[in-house]
């Protein structure tokens, strides 16, 4: 743990605590009233409660010049982003991608490069759609541990997670409140239904809260999509490729749609927000995740328009290796920010209650 | 100050850039005037001791926004009443009051958000309406609203001279550059900031001092219109000064910067004794007779010291307090003399009686015999560990100000400056003329700094 970070943190939590003008904001606020002493897990919690909607930097009367040097969001983004690397496991793969984009992107040319040598060397005979490419069952062998093995490493961190922010036993009515906060981004409306501020500076905009909820909910719809196939397959025993009004395809194109546009949103309103706002060091990291998360719904639609052409052996090797590269990632970048995010507005909702 | 970009013509020009100036600036500019705002300050100390303010009361007659129930002017006059014991100016404290309705609907319709009573504050969710974010969160929108209305803005920019002509304001002098316009609004607040100018009125004790808000409150502009004959109101050797945290900033400390640990304690001062009553009411209606005892102590300092039992009773302060198992030592951490403390200490506890502490209301729990008593919450300092507080004089604002007229403007003894008006702090002396009621200098602020746009729009249109 980063005793400089957490103490930073600290020093400017009970300068907060002093003041409370951003009650309003978000759950940060009221939920930093509960304590007068704050422990280094009690800080780790708030830092993954904020996010990052900046509200209280551009109201603060103590940021810099003020020798309080108020930069609240940044020093709770450096814990947060300090606390999924330090329990990401294995660890020193954390810090490498979250701070470099060159580095994810080296994986994401890797994976590529991997599946066009797959469908290379390992062409099927005979099959329909996809599968005419790259047979089913190569596919299984590669993506089911590529996509357990990622969610094994997240489980291992949030369980030490968990116990550091002193998390309790789940309850229903804890993941409930959390499920409700999380799915209308109530900690980035800024309280009250203007948004955050972010790519606007003290100007409230809710560009950012839209985007996210495309991001969201089309990277959900994808997932969805990908389980009704799995469960057409197995279960009904009705295999790829799937019609247009084939529940796959009725979630699967949305979903693509709206996690590009969304991703595209957020990566542009990022070239416009201040970097010194939050965790800077991973700003590359974290537009590169973006960029890959919004490739691989952009090329899983461009396969699915490119049905019956040429081009699709291509696209499939550029959208599975994609795929490859979100899923081993996964415990390494910012899309971990999800896991903990909910953990986090679970163990509050107890908090709360407690 | 880039003063190129400040060629005129100008309409209207308004000197400072806090919450008066902002609603005198969109006011104006929503008339259609062509307006220019000096601000002393430099970019992100804009906003003067708005930025560090939370509320504005409001009268109201029934649930409006935030606020609860309602609150009848003749109330609200009543609590004026109550602080400033009769120094005010009624027709215009009741202008302000009467005013402050229509404000708050205008304030939300430019940019301002309101939120409910900040946690410890319920007993203000019917008479204030708290800024979502504070003083600043104004501010930022009221810029945001004037640069939409083409309002031009220059900071740095500090105005040492306005020159009159007769009964006519002719042009400006900030620094080396002069700035005509047709008319002027005065925004530029009080002088509390200026040591030299408080030491004069209050005396060397004032040089200790600490200065809550804004270092660009000199008075510079105030003093000019004074030495050319403007009138004056409020006393001119007179500040409001609370008892704050001995260890703030010298300027700019703020809301954080406030101790409330006071009723639950025993004051002492530099020679380890006490001198007032720390149990005499609730601490929101004690803090400012703190800030002038501890102005009147040797070295302007106090300590206050409580034990363990105390230590949750009130909010957070920003700095950690001193810390220790024996009085003696707490004594000498905080440089007083250790044995002394503890003698006090002792006398205090042998004077306290049994009984039912109740914090929140004035429990009767008195000490017996001594003197100074301390009339509720007197509880022994006996459970370690012990903390320590040092208390300053923190000053608020000043009451040296212009008087106006009932349309805001300004007076010499001739008569009404005719193209010349004042709003906020330059001029709450009138109405505030002593004592201070939370959130009611926004409300003059607000009501004078609209009143002054529209005067001053009229006028040039």
């Amino acid at each position: 743990m980063s005793t400089d970070l957490i103490a930073e943190a600290r020093r400017q939590t009970e300068i907060c605590n002093a003041c409370r003008y951003c009650e309003g904001f978000c759950s940060v606020f009221p939920a930093l009233t509960r304590n007068k002493v704050f422990a280094d897990g009690d800080i780790t919690h708030l830092a993954n409660l904020c996010h990052n909607c900046r509200g209280c930097y551009y109201s603060c009367q103590y940021t810099e010049p003020h020798e309080f040097a108020l930069n609240f969001p940044a020093a709770l983004a450096e814990v947060r982003q300090e606390s999924w690397e330090r329990h990401a496991w294995p660890r020193p793969l954390a810090r490498l991608f979250h701070e470099s984009g060159v580095a994810i992107a080296a994986v994401l040319v890797a994976g590529l490069a991997f599946l066009f040598g797959m469908l290379q060397t390992l062409r099927p005979e005979s099959g329909a759609g996809f599968y005419a490419y790259l047979a089913h069952g190569a596919l299984v062998t590669l993506f089911l541990p590529a996509f357990l093995l990622p969610l094994a490493s997240v489980a291992i961190s949030l369980r030490s997670y968990w116990r550091e922010i002193g998390g309790g036993r789940l309850g229903w009515r804890d993941i409930r409140g959390a499920a409700a906060s999380a799915a209308r981004l109530k900690n980035l409306d800024g309280g009250q239904g203007q948004g955050c501020n972010f790519e606007r500076a003290d100007r409230y905009s809710d560009r950012r809260r839209w985007f996210h909820q495309a991001v969201m909910y089309g990277f959900l719809l994808c997932f969805a999509a990908t389980s009704a196939g799995t469960v057409l397959h197995y279960v009904v025993a009705m295999p790829a490729p799937y019609g247009p009004f084939s529940l796959p395809k009725l979630l699967g194109v949305p979903g693509g749609i709206l996690l590009t546009v969304g991703c595209a949103g957020l990566a542009w309103l990022k070239t416009k927000a201040d970097p010194a706002l939050g965790a800077a060091r991973v700003w590359g990291g974290e537009m590169a995740f973006v960029a890959l998360l919004g490739a691989t719904g952009a090329t899983g639609l461009a396969l699915y328009a490119a049905t019956g052409t040429a081009a699709v052996p291509a696209l499939l090797a550029i959208h599975l290796g994609c795929v490859l590269a979100f899923f081993l990632l996964l415990p390494f970048t910012k899309m971990i920010h999800g896991f903990y995010r909910f953990a986090t507005l679970v163990v509050e909702e107890q908090k709360r209650r407690a | 100050m880039n003063s190129g970009s400040l060629n005129g013509p100008w309409d209207i020009v308004i000197v400072g850039g806090g919450n008066a100036a902002l609603c005198a600036a969109i006011t104006a500019a929503e008339a259609g005037a062509r307006a220019l705002i000096l601000e002393s300050a430099p970019k992100p100390y804009r906003g003067g001791n708005s930025r560090h303010t939370r509320n504005f009361r409001c009268m109201h007659q029934g649930p409006l926004s935030v606020l609860t129930d309602s609150y009848g002017e003749d109330e609200y006059f009543d609590d004026l009443m109550l602080v400033t014991k009769g120094k005010t100016d009624e027709p215009l404290a009741r202008l302000a009051i009467r005013s402050s309705e229509d404000c708050l609907p205008w304030m939300e319709a430019h940019g301002v958000r309101f939120q409910p009573s900040l946690s410890g504050t319920l007993s203000l969710s019917r008479t204030n309406a708290f800024f979502l974010g504070g003083g600043k969160a104004l501010v930022n929108a009221y810029y945001n609203t004037a640069e939409d209305l083409g309002v031009t803005v220059a900071y740095d920019a500090e105005v040492t001279h306005m020159h009159l002509e007769g009964d006519q304001f002719t042009h400006l002098e900030a620094r080396i550059v002069r700035i005509e316009a047709r008319a002027a609004v005065l925004a530029s607040g009080g002088f509390q900031s200026n040591l030299e100018w408080l030491t004069r009125a209050w005396g060397p004790a004032a040089a200790n001092f600490l200065i809550r808000g804004t270092p660009y409150n000199r008075g510079v502009v105030l003093r000019d219109m004074l030495d050319q004959g403007c009138e004056s109101v409020g006393d001119p050797t007179q500040c409001h000064a609370v008892a704050i945290d001995g260890r703030a900033p010298k300027f700019d400390g703020g809301i954080v910067t406030r101790l409330d640990c006071v009723p639950f304690s025993i004051v002492v001062n530099r020679d380890a004794e006490r001198f007032y009553d720390e149990g005499e009411d609730v601490w929101p209606k004690r803090y400012a007779i703190w800030g002038r005892l501890v102005a009147g102590q040797p070295g302007q300092v106090g300590y206050a010291i409580i034990d363990a039992k105390s230590i949750d009773l009130f909010m957070p302060s920003v700095f950690p307090p001193n810390r220790a198992d024996t009085i003696e030592e707490l004594g000498a951490q905080m440089g007083l003399d250790g044995a002394r403390l503890a003698a006090t200490v002792a006398g205090f506890n042998a004077a306290c009686r049994p009984g039912s502490f109740h914090p929140t209301e004035l429990d009767g729990l008195s000490t017996d015999g001594l003197a100074p008593a301390k009339s509720n919450w007197a509880r022994p300092l006996d459970t370690p560990p012990y903390y320590g507080y040092q208390l300053r004089p923190g000053v608020t604002f000043t009451y040296l100000g212009l008087k106006v007229s009932d349309r805001a403007q300004v007076h010499t003894a001739r008569g009404p400056v005719r193209n010349l008006w004042a709003a906020g702090e330059i001029m709450a002396g009138s109405i505030l003329g002593q004592g201070y009621l939370a959130g009611f200098g926004m409300t003059i602020g607000t009501v004078f700094g609209r009143i002054a746009g529209r005067e001053a729009a009229a006028h040039v249109n």
